[in-house]
């Protein structure tokens, strides 16, 4: 059965993108395969690890679960996107400084989820950083360096 | 990577709309909200449909209001936004308390109430990638005739793991359908059937657009979920408790049910002989109680933990969750 | 700062840093070529079975399909060890367990090529299938490899240092028990993924997500039949290797064919599902453990006995039943002692080296055991292990160097945080303590294929402007070995160590290491790339000295400057350089290393040295629910013997990651095969195999003891690995303490917990674990006399000892 593909109008890391994509195009695989955004990084494809996480219209999801075809209209922040230019995330620098990321692979759907969390919650608890955190398996750190990079990051964004 | 199928794509605006489209593709389409259950499932050729019909535009299915003597739920609303209601958590704090435990923040983000609700039956046969499944020829939920966690039997034994599932019965909730033949809707308790594969007292082109639950002085509820993680894991046993307390603290009304452990929440029976007019200070009769839950539950060999062991801790966690009851 | 260190100690921002925190790494799965095709592979449905026949112009004749192969394409066994080169890019005569590779397809899209893959007609004649040890025991026949000796035993090993029927006889008290360690596997987080690209003028590329390029590259020119020369290995950037990414992969071997057969870059990423058949995980182990010891705790015999499921090939196999058996003896003196390790062939994923390799298993045994002898003695579990620490600069009783050893002042370090002395045995019923100690190789003492070159070596090239660069075969799994190599280069060259590039793992460009396995890159590139740098810097301060007429020794390298004190003479490192290029032409220089030549002599001994050991204490507090058996940790107090800190923010990244990893494996991680089933994995994705998330994850107070050790670079031993050892025996220890039970098993499931339970209440032994060992005809151990008793190293001659027991 051959599909026609569907027009998406949606804005990736603030730039406005027309894609055409088949329905079963994920959104992980068009960010990947269609915008080249490879950051974006996928560990299952079912929903089960967290590293495909990117914000659409702010809220931390998994783009392998969701349509590029549901995406119209969106706004998607990648990790690409996190950075304001040259300059980096609060959350960036932190995770750089304090061994946040170990080998990387998390580490993009991690720093989106905690970009999201600051944003609702300037000064979360460690509690809350944890369970904020809590669909993003990571299989290097034992998630003391993240929460504390996490921490760090908060404050930062709070005595700028 | 794992992918989906190719599949028709349509995305109405209105109940009306997704109905009749359903109505048209009939068994080759299936709706999709969050897509948290459908699409993996998808991935691993569990479920195929040719049409995929998005719910993504139907605001309709957003609200949320007091209405009836009790609250209404749109199908649509986040798993996270009924988490973090606050006429939720303090008028059906079991409610609330369910919602925020199935899966992760992420996935919460992503899954609304109607998913969960008709959320497929699990079975670690089942939900298994094309080529695993076919490794064993297949089961009888999909592609094949044997259910393997129980040979002998003519019944699918996939297991209803829905967290909402066994609190909306508790609750006495009300599920709302709509279908070509117009509105209705059904007592949560009767919307489940305990078969794996016709696991919804469901027609095919009815779609679950809403949930109501009622308002009732002096009940409070609880919820345990029993799962080897604080996320990402499905319950393997999950024990919803919802009673009416008179002014004396006695219990005059009472709903406990049991999920994850059978294709249907299990509502279990014949408690009020022994729980009605008794206080939650009566251990002993509390104890009978969870006897009784206990000698209903018979999970088996389908799920996260040894089912022995899933069997043997019902009476805890049935405890816990009758004492969970208290006023607080 | 480490004293007499300018970089070497600090906490210092790992170099790769940056790009791992903007998505600009790039992984096997982000390297896209174009004209680009994608490889499936056909997995066996069936777990036993000889192939009886295979299709594929179904496969060929569906759209978008360019080439598909089965194994005749690919004839030449290969394998990890040269004593079980077992495996075939694709299999050819039979199929060993369910998801061994048949076939391979490529195509335009991933989508077309996973079509094909139903296309294909695999006609299978089924065979008994062995699905335990046990039963690999006793069915020789059918043999899995038909080629094995003693049926499906691929091996059995057998050593004996001393006289431990003597050991046993002159001891008070004998423990004994039957532990069974689960198999668990390394779940990193990326998904193994290569790339291959093959130019007509005959030169193959390959990227792959491996930690062993060097080892990849000479399968590759072995089984393609290419000369190695022409064949190139890049490993990128790792997404999580543990171990599990150090075999040469059919995979990387089909896109390797694919690509040279239809003139196209092909590229394969495994699903998760296909991971978990991949495996070379943890190998599940039955263990005897027999321990001796005097009244006053004294050890003066071990007796340990193993069994592993191997899996259906050999990997790393040979060596992970030797190391089962290898490390009990460098933690505390063990004057006798005796080995008997098995591997056993099964029709399941294949076992390898996770995390540990080997020692997690006989280390559960050992300090559950030490802690069962500490009650029965009542004796502190802490004191026992402090009044038997291995001395430093000692030859244990089985050969083994040690160096350094940090063990007491562990112990006593985590003793004193944890409140141990007040706590332990006292706390509410519900709550307890576990202590247990561990050690780890910092690289092993021999190459994994017999040759006497350097394990490691590093090139330093230093250009005209001030820019160096550091070429080594190291790979980065994410532990941080490019920052290492560019750490020790800056601390050698006194320059900004972010100035420096780092070229790694690419076996055109870099000289040759042997891989991120065995904990041994930082010990040994550190060694290779001090060198190279050390090098450099006295090419450039012999050049300085000459063109300033100033002696050598006058010239000091630090802060990015080359300066001559005496003579209050600046120069800025580039400077200096063009002077000393001026003099000396390019300055490129190398480095090398090779650990020192093991003590023992004996067959086997191969297994277990190491140039340095590390050392490990960690407690564990944990909350035990009596009414479900679930076991929560509540904080974790490790401290670890590093020798010296190269970098302490990434040490402590590794401590904390080993002890997540361990408390994964002690309480959730296990890898569950359906017996009655075809033995189909019966979890085989991320949702069902469990990992500890952030909420299961508790905290971890790391004390990190440095006491530099002679054989390691600026005293430096390893991390990565040691820290998990404990977790897995303190958990068992500290549910004992919590709930007087004891569960000889890992992980320590909340069922087997309420079975110890029911078993103390019912007045049974309380405890759940294995009931019994099979029967295995152990070959005549291999006797050495150990050092303390005049030994040599070499194996007593057959018949100049007692007979065996």
């Amino acid at each position: 059965m051959l599909v026609d593909k569907i027009t998406v109008n949606l804005k990736i890391n603030g730039l406005a993108t027309e894609l055409r994509v088949p329905p079963q195009k994920t959104l992980l695989e068009a960010l990947r395969e269609e915008a080249g955004l490879t950051g974006t990084k996928h560990g299952c494809e079912l929903g089960e690890c967290g590293a495909c996480t990117v914000l659409i219209n702010g809220s931390p999801q998994l783009s392998c679960l969701v349509l590029a075809a549901a995406c119209d209209g969106a706004e998607v922040l990648t990790i690409e996107g996190l950075a304001n230019g040259p300059e980096l995330h609060p959350l960036q620098s932190a995770f750089a400084e304090l061994g946040a990321a170990q080998c990387g692979y998390c580490t993009p759907g991690v720093l989106l989820a905690a970009a999201a969390l600051l944003v609702r919650n300037p000064s979360p608890t460690r509690d809350e950083i944890r369970q904020a955190l809590s669909g993003n398996l990571c299989r290097c750190t034992g998630y003391l360096q993240i929460w504390n990079a996490v921490e760090r990051a908060a404050e930062q964004l709070r005595t700028r | 990577m794992l992918r989906l199928p190719e599949f028709s794509y349509f995305q109405p605006t209105t109940i009306a709309e997704a109905v009749a489209l359903k109505d048209a593709h009939g068994d080759r389409a299936m709706f999709v909200s969050g897509g948290t259950d459908l699409y993996p499932n998808m991935k691993r050729r569990q479920q195929e449909p040719r049409v995929v019909i998005s719910l993504a535009k139907v605001d309709q299915l957003n609200a949320i209001e007091m209405r009836d003597g009790g609250i209404h739920l749109g199908a649509k609303l986040t798993l996270t936004s009924l988490a973090s209601d606050q006429r939720l958590q303090a008028g059906w704090p079991a409610f609330a308390h369910a919602a925020s435990s199935i899966a992760t923040p992420l996935l919460r983000n992503m899954g609304t109430l109607g998913g969960n609700l008709c959320l497929d039956t699990r079975c670690n046969y089942y939900d298994q990638s094309y080529p695993w499944r076919k490794a064993l020829g297949f089961c009888m939920k999909k592609d094949g005739d044997t259910c393997w966690v129980a040979p002998s039997s003519a019944k699918c034994w996939a297991v209803q793991s829905s967290d909402l599932a066994p609190v909306v019965a508790a609750l006495g909730g009300r599920i709302e359908l709509v279908g070509p033949k117009g509105a209705r809707t059904l007592a949560a308790e009767a919307f489940y059937n305990d078969d794996g594969i016709r696991y919804l007292n469901k027609e095919p082109g009815e779609l679950v657009t809403g949930l109501w639950l009622p308002e009732i002085a002096g009940a409070r509820s609880s919820y345990i979920k029993v799962a080897q993680r604080g996320s990402f894991d499905f319950p393997v046993l999950g024990v919803a408790a919802w009673a009416r307390f008179d002014q004396q603290q006695k219990i005059a009304e009472l709903r406990l049910v049991l999920g994850a452990i059978a294709p249907a929440p299990r509502l279990v029976p014949d408690l009020d002989k022994l729980l009605i007019g008794r206080s939650l200070d009566d251990r002993q009769a509390i104890a009978a109680a969870a006897e009784v839950a206990w000698r209903l539950a018979r999970p088996l060999d389908n799920t996260d933990q040894a089912f022995s062991w899933r069997k043997s801790v019902v009476k805890p966690y049935v405890e816990r969750a009758l004492l969970g009851l208290a006023a607080r | 700062m480490s004293e007499g260190h300018r970089i070497i100690g600090r906490n210092l921002r790992k170099i790769d840093a940056i790009d791992k925190v903007t998505g600009r790494t790039r992984y096997a799965d982000d390297v896209v070529l174009p004209r680009m095709l994608y490889c499936k592979l056909l997995r066996s449905p069936v777990a036993h079975a000889n192939i009886k026949r295979i299709d594929l112009s179904g496969a060929l004749a569906q759209e978008g399909v360019v080439a598909a192969i089965s194994g005749e394409t690919m004839p030449t066994a290969y394998g990890i060890l040269p004593v079980s080169e077992d495996e075939h890019a694709l299999c050819i005569d039979k199929v060993r367990f369910i998801g061994d590779p048949v076939a391979a397809v490529a195509a335009e899209t991933e989508h077309a090529a996973e079509l094909a893959l139903d296309a294909i007609e695999l006609e299978l004649e089924p065979l008994e299938t062995i699905g335990s040890v046990e039963k690999a025991i006793n069915t020789p026949e059918p043999r899995i490899h038909p080629g094995n000796r003693r049926g499906n035993i691929h091996k059995l090993v057998s050593l004996e240092f001393g006289d431990i029927e003597q050991a046993f006889a002159e001891a008070d008290h004998v423990e004994e028990g039957l532990f069974h360690y689960g198999g668990n596997t390394h779940l990193a987080m990326e998904q193994h993924a290569a790339v291959a690209d093959w130019s007509p003028d005959g030169r193959l590329t390959l990227w792959s997500s491996t930690q062993t390029p060097h080892y990849v590259h000479r399968v590759l020119a072995k089984v393609l039949d290419l000369p190695a020369a022409q064949v190139r290995v890049i490993a990128t950037p790792n997404g999580g290797g543990f171990g599990g990414k150090t075999d040469p992969f059919n995979h990387e071997l089909a896109v390797c064919k694919l690509a040279m057969l239809t003139g196209r870059p092909v590229k394969i990423c495994l699903t998760r599902e296909e991971v978990f058949y991949c495996h070379r995980g943890r190998h599940a182990t039955l263990i005897q453990a027999r321990t001796a010891v005097k009244r006053d705790g004294t050890i003066t015999g071990m007796h340990f006995r193993t069994l592993l499921d191997g899996g259906a090939y050999g990997s790393y196999g040979v060596a992970s039943t030797f190391y089962t058996g290898a490390l009990q003896t460098v933690t505390y003196e063990v004057p006798h002692y005796r080995f008997d390790g098995g591997r056993l062939f099964t029709n399941k994923p294949p076992c390898g080296p996770k995390r540990g390799h080997g020692t997690p298993q006989p280390r559960f045994a050992l300090e559950i055991q030490l802690d069962r002898i500490a009650a029965a003695l009542r004796i502190d579990p802490a004191d026992l292990r402090l009044q038997q620490i291995q001395p430093a600069n000692s030859l244990t009783s089985n050969y083994l160097r040690i160096g350094s050893i940090g063990l007491a002042k562990c112990i006593k370090t985590v003793v004193e945080a944890s409140g141990w002395r007040e706590r332990y045995g006292k706390l509410e019923r519900g709550r307890g303590l576990g202590l247990a100690c561990s050690s780890y190789l910092s690289g092993a003492g021999l190459p994994i294929y017999w040759n006497e070159m350097p394990h490691s070596a590093a090139t330093v090239k230093l250009d005209r402007g001030g820019g160096v660069t550091v070429f080594c075969g190291s790979t980065d799994v994410g532990q941080g070995s490019d920052s290492v190599l560019a750490f020790v280069v800056a601390e050698e060259l006194g320059i900004d160590p972010y100035q420096i590039r780092v070229v790694t793992a690419d076996t055109d460009l870099t000289p040759v290491d042997l891989g991120s396995y065995s904990s041994r890159v930082t010990v040994m590139t550190g060694h290779a790339t001090r060198q190279a740098a050390a090098a450099a810097r006295e090419r450039v301060r012999s050049g300085v000295a000459e063109k300033l007429a100033v002696s050598g020794e006058q010239i000091t390298f630090a802060d990015g400057k080359v300066r001559v004190a005496e003579k209050g003479i600046e120069l800025a490192f580039a400077e200096a350089v063009a002077i000393a290029e001026a003099r000396h032409g390019t300055i490129v220089t190398s480095g090398s290393y090779k650990p020192p030549e093991t003590a023992g002599k004996f067959k086997g001994a191969g297994v277990g040295p190491s140039p340095a050991y590390s050392y490990s204490a960690g407690i564990v507090e944990v909350e035990v629910d009596e009414q479900t058996g679930f076991v929560t940790p509540i904080k974790v107090w490790m401290a670890h013997d590093i020798g010296q800190a190269i970098n302490r923010s990434a040490v402590i990244g590794q401590v904390e990651g080993s002890v997540y990893m361990g408390l994964g494996e002690a309480l959730m991680e296990e890898m569950v095969y359906r017996e009655k089933r075809n033995l189909v994995h019966k979890i085989p994705s991320m949702l069902e195999y469990k990992s500890l998330t952030s909420l299961e994850m508790c905290e971890v107070e790391t004390f990190l003891i440095e006491d530099p050790d002679p054989n390691g670079p600026y005293g430096a031993k390893e991390v990565g690995q040691g820290p998990l050892l404990p977790m897995p025996p303190a958990i068992a220890n500290a549910v004992y303490d919590a709930v007087g039970v004891r569960v000889d098993m890992v992980p320590v499931t909340p069922s087997r917990v309420m079975a110890a339970l029911d078993a103390a209440a019912r007045g049974k032994a309380p405890r759940h674990g294995p009931e019994r060992m099979p029967q295995v005809s152990w070959p005549e151990p291999t006797r050495v006399t150990p050092p303390w008793a005049g030994g040599d190293g070499h194996a007593q001659r057959p018949g100049s000892g007692k007979q065996a027991s």
